[in-house]
């Protein structure tokens, strides 16, 4: 079986400084093979999101390259991507249904323009399913738990049908229990679809031992490799302070 | 009522404003830009003045006014640097400063320029009604055919930015449908009032609806059901129909906010 050997994400010598502020990345280099779990952690401020941003194409590097299956990130019919932004919540009045919200996954597949159509529809369906809300689909967000609208967001990137799945502090606000069945359902999806997983924490224990690979970050790449071999101490990501 | 054909225009040029200034306002209201009808009303005053002074249709300055203004508050919200609030402020007191100065020099501070600051029945004419309906119709066609995109934006905006959305296009078009909107709809609402038709009805939406769709559904009925019950209060009572149309979306915000608890509980 041939398998591409093109890394699903490629940071080369990255660096990268919010306007008028100190660098917030030095010299990032890092490579993620498709179809790995990797977690990126580190402390506040220590620069994990910024390197997500700049892998998506949200931010571009002061000097450095990236690239994202090949190709520069936000490239027009580039790799699909789900993305589950910080903090990702509704902050307007009107209630927004889970099929509502995860409809708007299909974005990337379909465009912009037009309705959509029956193909869309059951992924929508197959998404929202596989994250357990298919009984809360017509339900509205803000009449769901927390733990549950993270899974109306992850079904979201999922309906993207993506190649890289970028999840940043999905857990915010979360409670041990859902954290726990979030890491198991990621996983999963590894497992049974192949996709790439990034997945931003400052708390990684929840799925430290789910994920294939752990970057600590702090304005530089403080360690890589697999969370087995990351010295007890730092366990603690607290320690990185 | 109906029997005069100037209470038809008014009607025929009413039911589309009812429709279509909700259906922009709820992209602006999810957006937090509530009062960006507002500022392109005072922009469109300026436009309104420069009308008069090169002595060419009003309502066609008026419109390129609001455009022109709507492009300048998107762009420096996006690219100037500018928080949203600086943006629309810097629009809004050029806009109704440049009008002062352009009603002064044009010596046209009179009855004229009231119908269009607060809407006037009489004033409709037929082509005031074909530039209504031409502008009204493919502003709807357009909201219809980029609504997945409009809301993708809305619900969030780097998502759709990952997902290869050209988010700048989007707002860019909710920024130009806002201002069409308020172009067409000064004869009848006044440009001192329409951006309340533009968010009180989405503001009654929300309270009671069970959705997004439902939401955009509800408050286009709400401005529809405002504008030609307000048209004919103002008829038969005679009073100024702006002020009537937004005094009843108001009274279906309270309402709305009255019972949306109740509705919620279903």
């Amino acid at each position: 079986m041939h398998v591409s050997t093109t890394p699903a994400i490629e940071l080369d010598g990255v660096s990268f400084a919010y306007r008028g502020g100190p660098p917030a990345l030095e010299d990032i280099s890092l490579s993620v093979e498709q179809g790995a779990f990797v977690g990126i952690a580190g402390p506040n401020g220590g620069g994990k999101t910024t390197l997500l941003r700049l892998a998506l194409g949200l931010e571009r590097p002061a000097s450095g390259s990236v690239r994202v299956f090949g190709q520069a990130p936000g490239a027009r019919g580039g790799p699909r991507v789900g993305y589950l932004a910080q903090r990702a919540q509704l902050l307007s009045g009107t209630p927004v249904t889970v099929r509502e919200l995860v409809e708007a996954g299909r974005l990337a597949v379909r465009g912009p323009f037009g309705p959509l159509r029956t193909a869309d529809r059951t992924a929508v369906a197959y998404a929202i399913e596989r994250v357990g809300l298919a009984d809360r689909a017509g339900s509205p967000l803000r009449t769901l738990s927390g733990g549950m609208q993270q899974r109306a967001y992850i079904a979201k990137a999922l309906a993207t049908e993506p190649m890289l799945l970028a999840l940043d502090e999905p857990t915010t606000g979360v409670d041990a229990e859902s954290q726990e069945s979030l890491a198991a359902l990621l996983a999963e999806l590894r497992g049974e679809l192949g996709v790439t997983i990034l997945y931003v924490s400052h708390e990684f224990g929840a799925v430290e031992h789910v994920v294939s690979r752990l970057v600590l970050v702090r304005r530089r790449i403080v360690f890589d490799g697999a969370p087995a071999e990351l010295p007890a101490l730092w366990h603690d990501p607290s320690h990185l302070h | 009522m109906l029997d005069l054909e100037f209470m038809r225009i008014a009607f025929a040029v009413g039911a589309v404003v009812g429709v279509l200034a909700p259906a922009v306002g709820f992209f602006l209201v999810e957006r937090r830009q509530s009062l960006v009808g507002d500022g392109l009303g005072h922009v469109a005053f300026a436009g309104v003045a420069a009308g008069y002074l090169l002595d060419v249709s009003p309502v066609l300055t008026a419109l390129a006014f609001a455009v022109t203004g709507a492009l300048a508050i998107e762009w420096l919200r996006s690219r100037g640097g500018t928080a949203g609030d600086q943006a629309l402020a810097l629009v809004f007191y050029t806009g109704i400063a440049l009008g002062i100065v352009l009603v002064s020099a044009a010596d046209r501070l009179d009855v004229g320029l009231f119908q269009f600051l607060f809407g006037s029945i009489l004033t409709v004419t037929w082509s005031d009604l074909w530039v209504v309906l031409a502008l009204g119709l493919t502003s709807l066609g357009a909201i219809a055919f980029l609504y997945r995109g409009l809301v993708g934006a809305v619900l969030d905006e780097e998502g759709s930015r990952v997902a290869g959305v050209r988010v700048g296009l989007m707002n860019t078009t909710v920024a130009v449908l806002a201002a069409l909107t308020v172009g067409i709809s000064m004869r009848i609402v006044g440009i001192l009032l329409i951006a309340a038709l533009m968010v009180l009805p989405v503001f009654a939406a929300q309270r009671v609806a069970w959705s997004l769709r439902s939401t955009l559904g509800l408050a286009m009925g709400f401005g529809l059901g405002s504008v030609l019950a307000g048209l004919a209060l103002s008829y038969y009572g005679n009073l100024p129909p702006g002020g009537t149309i937004v005094l009843l979306a108001a009274g279906a915000s309270v309402a709305a906010l009255l019972v949306g608890p109740l509705a919620r509980g279903r």
